[in-house]
């Protein structure tokens, strides 16, 4: 998605434990139960963020009669619209939309632009971390300086330099942009982490005689792991569900990923609301089941460089 | 479709395997000089290929797209500034102009505020409660703008009056009897560019939340009993202590959602294309470009954006610096 890309310098003041998990320390009243007004209206929030996308999966289950003559909601007060629920749209995702293709694409898409970066940034945050030179403050000012410049400044000379090489609407077009886009936020987390890695160990590393490449293979890249996760979610969400990017260095054509699919779905409402729903559902899948397994360290990442020592 | 997944697979790990090699050839190469050269000229050598990345798709393309802004549709000739005087004296221009900061000034604040509202509530609940009202709250985060767009279209479709409604608030609005309303058009105090900002606070106040509610968490708990003790109301514990706690992470809170809003495209441009004067730069360019091929405009726009920007970056590097100072 287009937030939530960069991460600002700022400090963060996060607590020792687990972020998304729970404290020892609660503050509720004297009775250790919440008041009842804090769970309905909380209960109440949670509804309102919930029922849209509830609204979406239910459409998704009913045939095209029913989605254009009749509000989703009312599987609930109609019997009938219930028990005609119905799987016929994720088949007809694939036999005329064509969302097979679109998703081994926005796979294809995805995964190197996602782990080729990982290694890249790695290694200049290890270097701007454990490494002295000059010009090093003023490099890493520009990375910071990098995270707030908005990606459509760069859009139209990589086309035309995509052009010139002849790989528009080609993978490696999108591999490299999604690359080095992602890769101002990917040194600056990476380096706020490391910078909080013991430098003993380091020192230690060095009086045995280690060499920079093998502390940085052996040692602090096996120590990262947590902040190199969490930037692999950030880029992997970043990129499966971009559609600005994938527009102009894919466009619509045989390598199109799913939001371009989608995007064109989205246009020919009158037809094809049911099949809309089923392939924005479809679109959600992965990304959630990835965000909800690895939310722990989405959150490490978020707060990286604000847990000191 | 074999194919495609093989070239994926190649490319991850011809990628990753040509990342390696890489390394290992400039660090032989570096280990090849005399000693002190040795020291010196490695560290350049491990942030080489990053920074390559960076220049190749940022900065190089930044400065070209500077240059172009003060050239022709057709980027032949150079006109001048031409090309901003025009955009800032259209009133098309000017509307989107005032989209964008409205963007700007809501945006942010709300989701802060959401963010808080649902951080402090939740941190009463039982673990159990927590977590899930929480993961709910943020689970938008892992949704595209595009599939939001799929799903906010069943909250404000509308159909003709006396035909069925299939989008929820005209079904609200019809059950109580009232004429159905086509929400996405209505341009009277840019009501349809809010209705767009909930979308884009749905998507990102769990994200607030999530930081806002690790820093709450981060007040120590003496402080606030200490603060009861003496007999402070609830209301005043907040606002007077632990507000002030998490100021910074409000701040970073606040710029990084700020920077997500600037950079906000899919949203309008997937609802409304900017049409019924919701447009917005991001929206602009994306048009200027493809639908009317005046690259000249384009370039104008992002840079005007960038411009915009250029206070939030001198913060960030400030900040930076004495987060740097304080390590």
């Amino acid at each position: 998605m287009s937030g939530t890309q960069a991460v600002t310098s700022t400090p963060v003041q996060v607590p020792k434990q687990p972020v998304s998990g729970v404290t020892k320390t609660k503050r509720k009243d004297a009775t250790g139960k919440s008041p009842l007004w804090v769970r309905i209206v909380l209960a109440l929030i949670c509804l309102a963020w919930i029922i849209p996308t509830l609204g979406l999966a239910i459409t998704s289950f009913r045939n095209q009669t029913d989605a254009t003559n009749s509000g989703w909601w009312t599987v609930f007060t109609t019997p009938a619209n219930f028990t005609r629920l119905t799987l016929e749209n994720y088949g007809e995702l694939f036999t005329r939309a064509d969302m097979d293709t679109a998703f081994v694409n926005t796979l294809a898409i995805t995964v190197p632009a996602t782990i080729i970066p990982i290694l890249i940034a790695a290694f200049a945050a290890y270097s701007f971390t454990f490494m002295q030179f000059p010009g090093r403050d003023l490099l890493l000012i520009l990375i910071v300086g990098l995270l707030v410049v908005p990606t459509q400044v760069a859009l139209v000379p990589l086309l035309k330099f995509f052009g010139a090489l002849g790989i528009n609407g080609t993978f490696p077009a999108i591999w490299i942009a999604h690359i080095g886009f992602g890769m101002p936020l990917a040194v600056y987390i990476i380096r706020n982490y490391m910078a909080t890695l013991p430098r003993e160990v380091i020192e230690s590393a060095k009086i045995d005689g280690a060499s920079h490449f093998q502390t940085f293979w052996k040692l602090i890249l096996p120590m990262s792991t947590p902040v190199l996760a969490s930037f692999a979610i950030f880029q992997f969400l970043w990129v499966w569900n971009d559609l600005l990017n994938a527009l102009i260095f894919i466009g619509p054509n045989n390598n199109a990923p799913l939001s371009i699919a989608l995007v064109s779905l989205l246009g020919q409402q009158g037809q094809g609301w049911q099949l809309l729903t089923a392939g924005g559902l479809f679109m959600m899948i992965v990304p959630i089941l990835v965000f909800l397994s690895l939310q722990r360290y989405f959150v490490r990442g978020m707060t990286a460089g604000a847990v000191k020592g | 479709m074999t194919i495609k997944i093989l070239n994926a697979l190649i490319a991850v790990v011809g990628g990753v395997a040509g990342a390696i090699a890489l390394y290992y050839l400039l660090n032989k190469l570096a280990e090849l000089l005399p000693g002190r050269w040795e020291d010196r000229i490695k560290p350049y050598l491990f942030l080489l290929p990053a920074f390559a990345a960076i220049g190749l798709t940022l900065i190089y393309p930044t400065i070209q797209t500077f240059v172009y802004s003060f050239a022709n549709q057709q980027a032949t000739e150079f006109v001048g500034f031409d090309n901003y005087v025009e955009l800032l004296t259209s009133s098309n221009f000017q509307n989107t102009l005032f989209n964008t900061f409205l963007w700007i000034l809501i945006v942010p604040a709300g989701a802060i505020v959401i963010g808080l509202l649902i951080a402090t509530l939740a941190d009463r609940l039982n673990p159990r409660g927590e977590k899930l009202s929480k993961t709910l709250i943020f689970l938008p985060m892992a949704i595209g703008a595009v599939s939001a767009g799929a799903i906010w279209k069943f909250v404000y479709a509308s159909n003709p009056p006396g035909r069925p409604q299939v989008g929820l608030l005209n079904g609200i609005v019809t059950a109580f009897g009232g004429e159905p309303v086509n929400w996405l058009q209505i341009s009277d105090f840019r009501f349809n560019s809010l209705l767009l900002m909930v979308m884009l606070l749905w998507l990102q106040a769990g994200f607030a939340m999530v930081l806002l509610s690790a820093a709450i968490k981060g007040v120590p708990t003496e402080t606030l009993e200490a603060a009861r003790l003496d007999g402070a109301s609830e209301g005043a514990i907040f606002f007077r202590i632990v507000i002030p706690q998490i100021r910074t992470t409000l701040i970073t809170v606040f710029i990084t959602v700020l920077i997500g809003v600037l950079k906000t495209f899919d949203i309008v441009y997937v609802m409304t294309n900017g049409n019924f004067n919701t447009n917005i730069i991001a929206v602009d360019f994306f048009n200027q470009l493809f639908t009317n091929n005046n690259a000249g405009y384009a370039a104008a726009i992002v840079v005007m954006l960038l411009i915009i920007m250029i206070p939030v970056l001198i913060f960030q590097v400030r900040q930076f610096r004495a987060e740097e100072a304080a390590r």
